[in-house]
C-alpha cells in the first residue's frame, strides 16, 4: 500500500490518474480506515486529501450559497452558525453520522463517496439541490449530488477524478429544510429509512419543494411526485397524505437485516410527512 | 454473638466506598487480556469456516508455512484423539475435525512474528470444503428430515421416532393437569419464540499462552474462571492440568460467556509447536459474535389455567432450545426449572428438548434459560390477567412462592423474598404514574437459583496489620469491593486496609468460575471462615502475651480484648500490635478455607416498565423502568444496583433489538455491533431500583447472589407493556420496529 499526501488537487489528480490498482481517497477516513482494519479493502494507493489547503474551509459565496471543503468535519459543520441557519436539514443529516468521535473526522464528501444509499448526509444535500465540483485529468466539471452515487458503493467519478468541494445554493427567503431517519435505537446506527425535504413558502403556501428518500433504493432518490404532492398546498392533511403516498410509492427497497421491504415502504411515508412539517415550520422563520 | 446469627449492626457492610479496581480502570492502568505481552512473543490468527455445515476435505498450509516469519500452524491433526463427551465437544469446537459445524467454526490457526504476518498467512491456508445442507432454526432442526449434524447424538432420554438433532429430552411435573384445567375458569395455550443473543461483553477474548514440548505451560487470559481454563485446555491438548498455570487478567465483562473455552487452547498448541515461544491470540468482535458462546434460541409452548380470582390451577410448558452443534450446551433444563419457579401451582408439567443446530456452541448467559422461560410464562400470566381484568401484581402475590413452598423444580424454599419484591413494586411511585396515549405498563417477575460451587480462599495478616485476601473468583461485578467490605467488617479494620487479589491457579485449590452469581456469596463466605481462623490465632497471640487462656480473649473492633473482668485487666491489643510482633510470637498469621458451600439462597425480582409505542413506525421507547430484587443483604448497595441495572439493560436489548440473524446460506448476517444492536446509553431511561433485603440464612451476612435474576423479567415485562400500549401481543423476540408495526397493522 502506498500512502500519498498531495499538497494540491492537481497533484492529487495526477497521482490518482496514474494509480492502476485499488485506490482510496482519505478525507475523514471514517469509512476507509474501518474497511482497512477489517481487511475488507486493502488499497494499493491511499491518497490523503485533507492536507490540501482550503479543504477544511466553509466559504460563503457571493451569490449567498456555500462552498464546503472536502475535509470539513461534521463537528465543524454543526459549529458554523450561519450555515446551520441556512441549511439546518443538511447539517442535521451530517450530524447523525456516527459518534461524537466520528463527528470530529467524518465529512460530507466522504459520506457521499462511500456510495451508501443509507448515507445520512446525502438526502439533505440532494433536497437542498447541492452540487459537487469535480477535478479530473480532463479538467473540472460540476455534478448534482444525486448523480454522484450510481449504485451501492459506486460513484459516477471517473478514474483520476476527485471531488474538490460541495456547493450549496443560496437558501433565499422563506426556505426551510429538514432530515429525519429511522433507526431502531437512538444513535450509533445506520438509517433503515431516511427522508429530507427542502421547501420554500410564500406566506402559508409552498412554492417549491425537493424531497429526497434514503435507504429505499440503490441510491438516494430525488422524487418529483413527492414534491408535486406538496407544492401549491399549505401542507394540510390532504397534502401530507398525498406526500406519504408518493414517498411510499417511490420507494423500491429491499428486505435485509436492517428492515423489511414492507416496513421501509410504510415508514418512508411517515418520515416524509414528519420531515415536511419540520421544514415547513423552519421556512416560516 | 453466635457466628451464624445475622445481625443488622454493621460498620462497613452497606456502605459504598470506591471500588479498589476503579482508579486502575478509569486511568487505563488495569491490564485486560489483550494488554499482556512477553518478550519473543508470536501472534496468532485463526482460519474460520465460511460455511454453516461442510465436510473438510483438505487443509493445505504449505504456502503459509513457507512465509518468512511464520512459526507454526495447527489443525485438528495436531490435537490428541480419543476424547469423549464434553472434552471431545470442547476439542471439536476449538478446531473442527471432519466437519465444520457452523459459520465461524475454527479450522486452523497460525502463529507468526507479527499480527499482520499472521493475518496474511491465515489467508494462504487453503481449506477445501464439501458444503452440506445446514439448519439454524430450532423448529426446523427438530424435524425428522433435518440435516444430521452429529450422528447418533440422542441419549437414552430421547424417545424413538424423534428427529436426528434431538439430543436429550427432559420431563418432570406433579399433580393432575386435567383436573387442574377443569378447575380453571380460563385456559389459554400459546407459543412463543426467542432469538439467540450474545452476552456482548466489551472485551473480546484474549490470551497469551506458552507451552514447552514437555507440556508445561503458562497462560494469561481474560476469563471468569482460571481453573476451568486450566482443566478444559489440558483436556483438549491432552496435557496435565497441574502443569499449566493460568493467570486471569482484569476482565471487561463476561456474563457467563467466559466460563468456558473457545480459542484458548490454540495459543498453547501453537506455542508448543513453535518451540515454546509465547503466542498471543486476540479475537475480533466479529469472531466473538460468530464463534464464542451466545445463548440458545427457543421455541416454546405454554398452557395455563386460571380461576376468576386469579388462582393458577395448572400449567405446562414444552420448550425446544438449540444450543449449537453439540449436546450439553442448551440451557433447556435450567429453563424448565425456572419456568414456574415464581409460582405455587399444584398441577405442573415440564417437557424440554435439547436440539442441535448449525450455530455456535452456546455458553452460559446471565441466568441461562430463565429469560426465555420467563418470556413465555410471564407473557401467558399477563394474557390471563388481562382477560380476567386482574392486577398483575396481585395475581403474582396470590400465587407466588414463599418460605416453605414446594418449588416447581422440586425442593422446598427456605426464606425467600418474592412477595417483598412484589410489594415493593406495588408501592413504588412508578406503579402509580398516569400513562398517556400510546403508552403502556408491563409487569413481570423472575428467578434465579444462585450457586455455591467449589471455593478456596486464603487470608493473610500483613506486618502492618492490614489484610490481604486471595480469592479465585475473577471480579466481574464489584466482588473485590464486596469481599473487602466483608473482610473489614469481620476483622474490624478499615476497608482501605484490605486488599483483595484475584489469584492464579497455583495459589489456591480449585475454584469454580465466577458464575451462578456466586462470587460474593461463596468467596465471601469462605473469606469469613478464613478471617475467623486468623482472629482465633490473633486472640491466641494476645492470650500468650497476657498469659491467660485463649478462650478468655474476644475479638472486637480490630483488637483482642479480655473476655471479661475474670479474664484479667489488660489493655486491648490491636491487630496492628499483634501483626507487628507475629514473627516473634509464632510466625505469620493467616486463615484459609475451602468448601463447596450450600445455602446459596435464590433471588427473586419484579420489574415494572412503561413504554411508549410510535403507532406509525412500531418504535418502542422505554419511558421508565423499575427493578425490585431481593439481595438478601446488599454488601455494597451501589454495585448491587449496578447488577440490577445491567441485567435490565441486557434484557431490554434482548427484548427489543438484539438477535442473531442468519441468512439462507447459514451465515451470520450481523456479526458487528452496528447490526447486532445492543442498547446504547441514550436508549435507556435511568433504571430505578429498590433493593429488597430478605437475608439469606445460608450466609454469615445474609448475602444472596444478585447478578443474574435481573435479566429475566425484562423480556416479558416489555412484551406486556407493548400489549398494554397497543393491544398487540408479540409472541416472538426481538420486538423490533418492523415486528411491532406488523403486529399493530395486523390488528387493524
Amino acid at each position: 500500500m502506498r500512502y500519498h499526501a498531495p499538497a494540491t488537487f492537481d497533484e492529487a489528480v495526477s497521482i490518482a490518474a496514474k494509480a492502476s490498482g485499488v485506490t482510496r481517497f482519505l478525507a475523514g477516513g471514517t469509512d476507509v480506515l474501518v474497511q482497512l482494519r477489517a481487511g475488507a479493502v486493502t488499497p494499493d494507493d491511499l491518497i490523503d486529501l485533507k492536507k490540501i489547503p482550503g479543504t477544511h474551509d466553509i466559504t460563503a459565496q457571493p451569490d449567498g450559497g456555500w462552498r464546503i471543503g472536502i475535509a470539513v468535519s461534521g463537528a465543524s459543520l454543526g459549529a458554523h452558525a450561519k450555515l446551520v441557519a441556512d441549511w439546518p436539514g443538511v447539517v442535521e443529516g451530517m450530524e447523525l453520522v456516527g459518534s461524537t468521535q466520528v463527528q470530529g473526522r467524518a465529512t460530507l464528501t466522504g459520506n457521499l463517496c462511500n456510495g451508501s444509499p443509507a448515507a445520512d448526509s446525502v438526502p439533505g444535500l440532494v433536497a437542498a439541490g447541492a452540487t459537487v465540483t469535480i477535478l479530473g485529468p480532463d479538467g473540472s466539471r460540476e455534478l448534482p449530488v444525486e448523480q454522484v452515487p450510481v449504485k451501492p458503493g459506486k460513484t459516477a467519478l471517473e478514474p483520476g477524478e476527485i471531488i474538490t468541494a460541495i456547493n450549496l445554493p443560496p437558501r433565499g427567503k422563506n426556505g426551510g429544510d429538514a432530515y429525519l431517519r429511522f433507526i431502531p435505537r437512538t444513535e450509533m446506527d445506520i438509517a433503515v429509512v431516511g427522508c429530507a425535504v427542502s421547501l420554500t413558502r410564500e406566506n402559508d403556501k409552498i412554492t417549491a419543494a425537493r424531497v429526497a428518500l434514503g435507504a429505499v433504493a440503490p441510491t438516494v432518490l430525488l422524487d418529483e411526485a413527492c414534491a408535486q404532492a406538496i407544492v401549491g398546498t399549505t401542507l394540510d392533511d390532504a397534502a401530507l397524505a398525498a406526500l406519504a403516498e408518493a414517498a411510499s410509492g417511490a420507494a423500491k427497497p429491499i428486505s435485509d437485516k436492517r428492515g423489511s421491504k414492507e416496513f421501509r415502504v410504510d415508514v418512508v411515508g411517515v418520515l416524509a410527512r414528519r420531515a415536511a412539517k419540520i421544514a415547513y415550520e423552519r421556512a416560516a422563520k | 454473638m453466635a457466628k451464624d446469627e445475622i445481625t443488622k449492626e454493621f460498620k462497613w457492610i452497606g456502605t459504598t466506598p470506591d471500588r479498589p479496581d476503579g482508579l486502575d480502570k478509569v486511568t487505563g492502568r488495569a491490564r485486560y487480556g489483550a494488554d499482556f505481552n512477553l518478550p519473543n512473543m508470536l501472534y496468532a490468527a485463526v482460519v474460520r469456516s465460511p460455511h454453516a455445515h461442510a465436510k473438510i476435505l483438505k487443509i493445505d498450509a504449505s504456502k503459509a508455512l513457507a512465509m518468512k516469519g511464520v512459526k507454526a500452524v495447527v489443525t485438528r491433526a495436531d490435537l490428541p484423539e480419543g476424547l469423549t463427551g464434553e472434552d471431545l465437544y470442547l476439542q471439536e469446537n476449538t478446531l473442527a475435525g471432519e466437519k465444520a459445524l457452523y459459520d465461524g467454526h475454527a479450522v486452523a490457526a497460525v502463529a507468526a512474528t507479527s499480527q499482520l504476518l499472521a493475518n496474511d498467512a491465515a489467508k494462504l491456508i487453503e481449506v477445501e470444503y464439501e458444503v452440506l445442507p445446514h439448519v439454524t432454526d430450532v423448529d426446523k432442526a427438530m424435524a425428522k428430515d433435518a440435516p444430521v449434524i452429529l450422528p447418533d447424538c440422542a441419549d437414552h432420554t430421547v424417545p424413538e421416532g424423534m428427529g436426528p438433532n434431538v439430543a436429550r429430552m427432559i420431563e418432570f411435573g406433579r399433580g393432575d393437569l386435567d383436573a387442574g384445567y377443569a378447575e380453571a375458569d380460563l385456559v389459554h395455550e400459546q407459543s412463543y419464540t426467542t432469538e439467540a443473543t450474545h452476552q456482548g461483553y466489551i472485551e473480546p477474548h484474549a490470551a497469551v499462552g506458552q507451552m514447552g514440548s514437555d507440556g508445561k505451560g503458562e497462560m494469561w487470559v481474560c476469563t471468569q474462571g482460571q481453573w476451568f481454563i486450566r482443566k478444559m485446555c489440558s483436556a483438549v491438548l491432552g496435557t496435565d492440568p497441574a502443569q499449566l498455570r493460568v493467570t486471569p487478567s482484569e476482565i471487561g465483562g463476561g456474563f457467563g460467556g467466559k466460563t468456558t473455552i473457545f480459542m484458548e487452547p490454540l495459543p498453547l498448541a501453537l506455542s508448543k509447536k513453535a518451540g515454546g515461544r509465547p503466542v498471543k491470540l486476540v479475537m475480533s468482535r466479529s469472531d466473538v459474535l460468530r464463534a464464542t458462546g451466545p445463548t440458545a434460541s427457543a421455541s416454546m409452548d405454554v398452557k395455563m389455567g386460571m380461576k376468576k380470582d386469579g388462582t393458577i390451577t395448572a400449567a405446562q410448558v414444552t420448550f425446544r432450545m438449540q444450543g449449537g452443534p453439540f449436546p450439553g450446551a442448551s440451557p433447556v433444563g435450567e429453563a424448565l426449572s425456572c419456568a414456574f419457579a415464581c409460582y405455587d401451582i399444584p398441577n405442573l408439567m415440564h417437557v424440554g428438548y435439547e436440539v442441535l443446530a448449525n450455530r455456535p456452541k452456546c455458553a452460559a448467559y446471565r441466568a441461562p434459560g430463565s429469560p426465555m422461560a420467563a418470556y413465555a410464562v410471564e407473557s401467558m400470566v399477563d394474557e390471563l390477567c388481562r382477560e380476567l381484568s386482574l392486577d398483575p401484581i396481585d395475581v403474582r402475590l396470590k400465587n407466588g412462592v414463599k418460605e416453605g413452598s414446594r418449588a416447581s423444580y422440586g425442593p422446598k424454599f427456605k426464606t425467600i423474598g418474592l412477595a417483598e419484591t412484589l410489594e415493593a413494586a406495588k408501592s413504588h411511585p412508578n406503579y402509580a404514574v398516569a400513562l398517556g396515549p400510546n403508552q403502556g405498563r408491563g409487569v413481570a417477575s423472575g428467578f434465579w437459583f444462585n450457586h455455591g460451587g467449589e471455593t478456596s480462599v486464603s487470608l493473610a495478616i500483613s506486618e502492618d496489620g492490614t489484610a490481604q485476601v486471595s480469592v479465585g473468583t475473577p471480579d466481574i461485578g464489584g466482588s473485590r469491593a464486596s469481599i473487602a467490605l466483608m473482610t473489614a467488617e469481620t476483622l474490624g479494620i478499615p476497608y482501605e486496609n484490605v486488599r483483595v487479589n484475584i489469584v492464579e491457579t497455583g495459589a489456591l485449590g480449585v475454584n469454580e468460575p465466577t458464575h451462578g452469581s456466586r462470587a460474593t456469596f461463596a468467596s465471601g463466605k469462605a473469606m469469613w471462615e478464613a478471617a475467623n481462623q486468623a482472629i482465633k490465632e490473633m486472640c491466641k497471640r494476645a492470650a500468650q502475651k497476657w498469659d491467660i487462656d485463649p478462650e478468655a480473649v474476644t475479638w472486637k473492633d480490630g483488637a483482642a480484648h479480655p473476655a471479661g473482668d475474670n479474664a484479667g485487666q489488660f489493655e486491648p491489643m490491636s491487630i496492628k500490635e499483634i501483626a507487628a510482633e507475629m514473627g516473634k510470637t509464632g510466625g505469620p498469621i493467616s486463615g484459609h478455607h475451602e468448601s463447596t458451600p450450600s445455602g446459596a439462597g435464590p433471588s427473586f425480582g419484579t420489574h415494572v416498565v412503561d413504554v411508549e409505542v410510535d403507532p406509525e413506525t412500531g418504535r418502542v421507547t422505554v419511558l421508565r423502568y423499575l427493578v425490585t430484587q431481593d439481595a438478601g443483604r446488599a454488601i455494597h448497595p451501589q454495585y448491587v444496583e449496578g447488577q440490577y441495572q445491567g441485567g435490565a439493560a441486557q434484557g431490554i436489548g434482548w427484548a427489543l433489538n438484539e438477535g442473531y440473524i442468519y441468512g439462507e446460506d447459514g451465515r451470520l448476517q450481523n456479526s458487528v455491533f452496528l447490526d447486532y444492536r445492543v442498547p446504547v446509553a441514550s436508549d435507556l431511561p435511568m433504571i430505578d431500583t429498590v433493593i429488597v433485603e430478605v437475608p439469606n440464612p445460608g450466609h454469615p451476612f445474609g448475602v444472596r447472589g444478585v447478578g443474574e435474576t435481573g435479566i429475566t423479567p425484562p423480556l416479558p415485562a416489555i412484551a406486556n407493556a407493548i400489549h398494554a400500549a397497543t393491544g398487540a401481543r408479540l409472541r416472538a423476540l426481538p420486538m423490533n420496529p418492523p415486528a411491532v408495526l406488523a403486529a399493530i397493522k395486523a390488528m387493524a
